[in-house]
């Protein structure tokens, strides 16, 4: 099971250390900061390193790698998900996840993470259990206790940890009894020079904010629910029910969570809302080359494309780029050779574009590696998968609660348009 | 107000001042002084000298000051034992509160204190908390039972803890029942032949239940748990597989890849018609897909298992080729990855589209990953004959570009391409030849090297070329150094008149000016060769070449069959069986996957993988000439799994230099050290025309003999009255001449030093001379193969006979045979190709260092089920049990142990064939009874009878 976990900072310093077991040394980090000397980029760091003792199994999150350290035969994904939930853990107490907030809140870390983990076995990894046995820090509860002597440690067994709903605490009320949907996708393309697309996916999540008093049952039901073929539920989702009438049944957790994601396959056809014109050219005998983009909106649905951003990596030989952008911002770094283009919402009478000279090293030859653009949009209101939710329905409560679902299509890590080079004669 | 003022304190006497505040009388000054020691001690700051005065802070009603404390104990507590003993009556005090949560904390943190005499406290209070009314309690003690075990694992034991956790797999909480199974697989794994998680329907239902109540992490034990069973008919295994099926939805990817392992095992077992087991299939896609769209290093681990489930059951996967298309912006370890599994999922429907997208990758930034993929592009070619047109003309464009790495790596490949598809795009050596001087990499001038080598008689000037090559030869790295001698001996042989001088430079330069032995026992060979009968060597080096196939990439089909079982694991990110690589390897179980007859380790296991798509070409017949020139290389590099024939000998006697060389003494070294040689070389042709089959092929013939050959020579130095050798039955008639067009073979199998071979007559019965005698096996039991050609030296004029022993090796392919010793074997001569059929004696395939270790044979002798004993009666033997024991030595059975027992002598004796089964044997003799007992024991049975039988023939003759 998971032996330790070191916190390392971007400068490679190992600033928090935690065993759960017997105690391993930090040289064992060695090993790590090897293979972090030995990658180009930060996150080409291998998430499985052996050493002659130990496997180290690392996550990079906020630019903090988190390092744990195994001993014996751990399935490796069990243990990248509990990094993850120590992120999101600490993300959620502290607002952000970073080496200062990690540091201010050490105390709190430490018990959380004695919390979640017991001899290397994870023991309250759910948020709402979590905040039960830890209050989270605010300033509030801060001056209170330093005011009043009490503590937030909790005092009572955390209810929730062994009924049938472990996700959801007893006793919850509001005054106010909502519940918000947020269907957000993600799209993630790979589109060739021509413009047409080579792969596209869709990776959805329903993510809830339910605060609602009592025990509520809730079934939410879509008009297409055909389109969901790979889908992962939070564990409050009833499957059965979901198996036999594609609705999805359950008590939900209070507060913020992920109530499901799926994934919309590149066989069923996405479209990309966003499309990119570009001309790159280079003469010969010349050290200047053209540069030409534009953008344009598709099937949106008459929504705006708004927060555009277009970067991309230009050619090695490039020295310099001088452009101009029609809208937005532009900045060409000329070490790391990174173009980005702060482009915001695209009007789909005018049209946005870049356009400019590049000048290459003297004397250098053309360059023959072909770039490629990644473009960051949003689209409120839409989801680009057509998923629609039909109705939500509340059981077990008396009350009326207030409803609501918000739309937002997003690009991915990765919507890549890839470009070529004309090298003229 | 932060925590990061605890870190501040930079003052001297820090702890002098804190020791001061702990002692304080004010709670919350207290509370202060101890969180700031927390802080020290997380960022590695010594704090230990304050233990007396914090654990004084430990009575308190206060749970955070409680928890502070409990924290710092857990880290100091073995550093300080004397002073951790203070803190024990708390502990067991807080064992009986009221507050579940305060028992469960005492108990856990107890747990976690690693100090040998504060556990024999312990013992109590877990044994009250494993039996709490409250199950939080309970299910934190199930925990600390596996701590205790971890410090103590005796006194575990005999507390009875075992039992008591056991019982915890019928709790009415799944939660307990989930802890109570991740702390006995935990435990199992230090105890690998303890059954401790005794799988019986009841039990696995009772996980079932459980599995869909408890939490995430609980989920991911219990399936692991479960991936261990092996369900009674497919019945019980469709009914598991129903269950498992809603785990694959899971938000957390550990679930759905445990929950993919049980499916993939319990799948085998599944009749490939029934409905089901489409539809399973079909559901197994999506999860694995949606794993790629997670972050990158989940990416990565889903990626290397995906790997494993595609070579097992490449259907899954084959319709989603595009998700494993390359991004810009993955982290080089996926992107290398991807690459992998886009080549394994190529084929010729969707190659237009790979090849495209290969191309585009080959114009990336990353050398590294540019590399690769034109690499990728040339396994393409190799695996889908129809696009080579294509991934050929990929090449030439990507050549075209100039780009030095880009080049290089084309070259490398198209070598191999020319390997599979001889005298089909030959057209192109005048591009590569172009590029010739901005070679700067071994790898690319070795194979531009063998190029030229290859097709000499085509290339105009290829002996300027070489020549070019030559001027700087000491500065050449040893690939590049092999590879230049043999195309220059190509050359030679292909234009003697011209050449002459150059292959006399070289041959210098290689035995004369190298101190590498690699290089001066290959030109030796050559120059032997050369001076003694250039025909001959001829025969050798431009002997052609068998075509090489993408099958040696695949994992072997054993591995792979084991490493499905460890879908999720370790093992799976490293493609290794477990056992190799866990600390200590304490002494894990190879799993196998269902489905395949007989249990355990038997040795129908490569049969269960031909049925797993790697081969399942019928039972080679007799080749035709071409094929006969089996691929002895490749042999060497994939065993079993090759789809390339079994080591055929050529047809000729003609390579007495290379094989007199070999034969006389040399042969050990030659294959020692020809081994990194085969390796550096990998499966590329680079070995050289014909000259690099014979000593390539060595590690794999002599590899395990001659360690074993070895071993006997220093056994026989110490031993005393060794029989004269293992015991040979006589000839007998194989074939006889009538049914042979008068070629008579009679013959039989020896051991001789470590070597197994095949002693045969050959009597020409016929009126004709008979010549070109060669040799085949068809697949066998234990992956017999002829380790040479068979050495008929001249032609066999009528009514000669004349006497060849054939060594064997054991790394052909396997095919269970019936009875378990038959041999089928084809014998050709100039006049037709004839069939017959032989049993071996078992006795053959015992290796010499079969001789167990007492304490391993009494484990492993319990730890074979009782099914798997049989005994035999050896009936009129007069030998006494010292002189059977003598005797059976020579044959490679070892005694182990000897007791008496009323007059009766027991022999306890271990004997290991070839392919590692281990056969351990009781035999008895009883003073003036000439018939004897023996009992075997086996994790194969089926080999029981066998060796039953080389034991009758051993001790009777």
């Amino acid at each position: 099971m998971i032996h330790s976990l070191f916190l390392v900072n971007a400068s490679g310093d190992i600033f928090l250390e935690k065993h759960w077991k017997s105690v391993v040394s930090r040289s064992v980090c060695d090993y790590f900061f090897e293979a972090q000397e030995r990658a180009t980029e930060p996150e080409n760091v291998p998430p499985v390193i052996p050493t002659p003792h130990h496997y180290l199994i690392s996550v990079l999150r906020h630019r903090i790698y988190f390092v744990a350290v195994i001993q014996s035969e751990v399935p490796p994904l069990f243990v990248i998900e509990f990094l993850h939930r120590v992120v999101d853990t600490f993300q959620d107490y502290f607002g952000v996840c970073t080496e200062a907030a990690i540091k201010d809140n050490v105390v709190v870390v430490y018990e959380l993470l004695e919390e979640m983990l017991d001899n290397g076995f994870p023991l309250a990894t759910e948020s709402n259990i979590l905040k039960e046995l830890i209050k989270p820090p605010t300033i509030l509860r801060t001056m209170v206790n330093t005011i009043t002597g009490s503590t937030n440690v909790g005092e009572q067994l955390p209810t929730g940890q062994l009924s049938v709903v472990p996700w959801r605490r007893t006793g919850v009320k509001y005054t106010n009894n909502e519940a918000y949907f947020d269907v957000v996708e993600e799209i993630d393309a790979i589109i060739d020079k021509s413009g047409s697309t080579i792969t596209a996916e869709i990776q959805g999540v329903i993510d809830a904010c339910v605060k609602l008093t009592g025990m509520p049952d809730l079934t939410l039901s879509f008009m297409n629910p055909r389109l969901l073929d790979d889908v992962s539920f939070h564990p409050c989702v009833r499957f059965k029910r979901w198996e036999a009438e594609r609705i999805l049944s359950f008590i939900p957790p209070d507060g913020n969570f992920r109530l499901l994601s799926y994934h919309v396959s590149s066989q069923n056809l996405v479209a990309i809302p966003v499309y990119v014109k570009h001309n790159i050219t280079f003469r010969e005998g010349s050290s200047q080359g053209r540069f030409d983009l534009t953008l344009g909106p598709k099937q949106t649905m008459g929504k705006a494309v708004e927060s555009v951003l277009v970067s991309s990596q230009l050619p090695r030989g490039v020295l310099n780029a001088n452009l101009n952008p029609s809208q937005g911002t532009y900045t060409f770094d000329p070490v790391t050779k990174l173009l980005s283009w702060d482009v915001g919402k695209i009007n789909p009478q005018k049209l946005p574009s870049l356009k400019g000279t590049m000048s290459l090293q003297a004397g250098a030859s053309k360059p023959d590696e072909n770039p490629t653009i990644n473009i960051q949009f949003k689209i409120q209101q839409m989801a680009i998968s057509g998923l629609k939710v039909n109705r939500l329905d509340m059981y077990g409560e008396k009350y009326k609660p207030f409803k609501g679902i918000k739309y937002m299509t997003k690009a991915g890590k990765s919507v890549l348009q890839r470009m070529h080079i004309v090298n003229c004669k | 107000m932060t925590d990061s003022k605890y870190f501040t304190t930079t003052k001297k006497g820090e702890i002098f001042e804190l020791k001061a505040e702990l002692n304080s009388d004010k709670k919350e000054k207290k509370k202060e002084a101890v969180k700031k020691v927390i802080a020290s001690m997380t960022v590695g700051k010594d704090v230990s000298a304050l233990f007396p005065d914090v654990v004084n802070c430990m009575q308190t009603d206060n749970l955070e000051l409680k928890k502070l404390v409990y924290l710092y104990l857990m880290n100091y507590a073995k550093s300080q034992p004397d002073m951790a003993i203070m803190a024990v009556n708390t502990f067991v005090k807080d064992c009986e509160d009221p507050n579940p949560l305060i028992r469960a904390l005492a108990v856990r943190t107890m747990g976690c204190i690693r100090v040998d005499k504060i556990t024999e406290y312990l013992c109590e209070p877990l044994r009250k908390c494993l039996k709490d009314e409250d199950p939080y309690v309970r299910k934190t003690a199930a925990v600390c039972v596996a701590k205790l075990h971890d410090i103590n694992a005796q006194l575990v034991e005999d507390q009875g803890f075992l039992d008591t956790l056991k019982d915890l797999i019928s709790d009415s909480n799944p939660m307990v029942v989930a802890n109570a199974v991740a702390a006995l697989s935990e435990i199992a794994e230090s105890h690998p032949n303890s059954n401790l998680l005794d799988l019986n329907p009841q039990t696995i239902n009772k996980l079932l239940t459980a599995l869909n109540e408890c939490t995430e992490w609980g989920q991911i034990f219990i399936l692991d748990c479960l991936a261990n069973y092996t369900p009674r008919d497919d019945r019980e295994s469709q009914s598991i597989c129903e269950r498992v099926t809603p785990r694959l939805s899971h938000a957390n990817s550990a679930v759905v890849l445990s929950a993919v392992k049980v499916l993939m095992k319990f799948m085998e077992m599944l009749p490939k018609d029934l409905d089901y087991y489409g539809t399973l299939l079909k559901k197994l896609a999506p999860p694995l897909v949606t794993l790629l769209s997670a972050e990158p290093e989940l990416q990565y681990v889903a990626l290397r298992n995906i790997n494993l489930i595609v070579q097992r059951r490449p259907e899954i996967l084959k319709h989603e080729m595009k998700v494993f298309f390359v991004k810009y912006n993955d982290p080089i370890y996926v992107k290398l990855e991807k690459l992998d599994i886009m080549i394994r999922l190529a084929s010729q429907a969707n190659i237009a589209q790979v090849l495209a997208e290969l191309k585009e990758y080959a114009t990336e930034v990353d050398v590294d990953f540019v590399r690769k993929a034109v690499r990728a592009i040339g396994r393409c070619a190799i695996k889908v004959e129809q696009s080579a047109e294509r991934c050929v003309s990929t090449l030439l464009d990507l050549i075209q570009t100039k780009v030095n790495y880009v080049v290089q790596e084309a070259i490398v490949v198209i070598k191999d391409i020319f390997r599979k598809y001889p005298n089909k795009y030959e057209s192109v050596i005048a591009t590569l030849c172009e590029n010739l001087d901005s070679l700067d990499e071994p790898e690319a001038r070795a194979a531009m090297i063998w190029i030229v080598g290859e097709y000499a008689e085509r290339i105009d000037n290829a002996d300027e070329l070489l020549e070019s090559f030559l001027e700087g030869f000491h500065d050449e790295s040893t690939q590049v150094q092999l590879q230049l001698l043999t195309a220059i001996v190509k050359l030679f042989l292909k234009k003697p008149t011209e050449t002459q001088e150059l292959v006399q430079q070289v041959l210098s330069l290689a035995t004369q000016d190298s101190d590498n032995p690699d290089l001066r026992d290959r030109g030796y060979i050559y120059w032997r060769l050369l001076s003694t009968d250039p025909v001959a060597a001829k025969e050798v080096v431009l002997a052609e070449k068998p075509l090489i196939s993408e099958e040696t990439d695949l994992i072997e089909p054993t591995l792979l069959e084991e490493l499905i079982c460890h879908i999720g694991t370790l093992a799976s990110v490293y493609h290794k069986p477990p056992s190799a690589f866990v600390e200590g390897s304490r002494g894990v179980q190879h799993k196998r996957l269902p489905g395949s007859a007989g249990s355990g380790e038997s040795v129908e296991s490569p049969d269960t993988g031909s049925a797993a798509g790697v081969s399942d070409a019928p039972p080679a017949v007799i080749p035709s000439q071409g094929d006969l020139l089996g691929d002895l290389l490749n042999l060497d590099l994939a065993p079993p799994a090759t789809t390339t024939g079994p080591p055929p000998p050529t047809s000729s006697g003609m390579q007495m230099g290379a094989m007199d060389l070999l034969g006389g003494g040399l042969d050990s070294l030659m294959g020692d050290e020809s081994e990194p040689l085969g390796g550096d070389l990998g499966g590329s042709p680079a070995m050289g025309a014909g000259f690099g089959a014979p000593p390539a092929a060595m590690p794999a013939s002599f590899n395990a003999p001659v360690s074993g050959g070895l071993d006997d020579l220093f056994d026989l130095g110490g031993g005393v009255g060794m029989p004269s050798g293992a015991y040979s039955p006589p000839k007998s008639i194989w074939l006889p001449a009538m049914k042979a067009k008068g070629l008579e073979i009679s013959g039989t199998f020896a051991r001789r030093a470590g070597v197994v071979q095949m002693e045969m007559t050959l009597t020409n019965k016929a009126m004709s001379v008979m010549t070109d005698f060669a040799i085949q096996f068809n697949r066998n039991s234990f992956g017999l193969a002829p380790a040479g050609p068979l050495q008929v030296l001249t032609p066999v004029s009528p009514n000669q006979s004349i006497e060849v022993a054939l060594p064997l090796n054991t790394v052909g392919p396997v095919m269970k045979m019936e009875p378990l010793n038959n041999l089928q074997v084809a014998v050709k001569n100039n006049i037709d190709v004839f069939y017959f059929s032989c049993q071996y004696p078992i006795s053959m395939l015992f290796v010499e260092d079969g001789k167990m270790e007492r304490q391993v044979f009494l484990a492993t002798w319990k730890d074979i089920p009782n099914d798997n004993e049989s005994q035999f009666q050896i009936k009129d033997c007069h030998l006494s049990s010292d002189a059977a024991s003598s005797k059976l030595q020579g044959s490679n059975i070892f005694t182990i142990a000897k007791r008496t027992v009323d007059g009766q002598d027991m022999l306890y004796q271990s004997t290991k064939l070839t392919n590692g089964i281990w056969v351990l044997a009781e035999l008895r003799v009883q003073a003036g009874n000439p018939n004897y007992t023996v009992s075997l024991k086996c994790r194969a049975p089926e080999v029981a009878q066998c060796v039953f039988q080389s034991y009758e023939a051993v001790l009777k003759n």
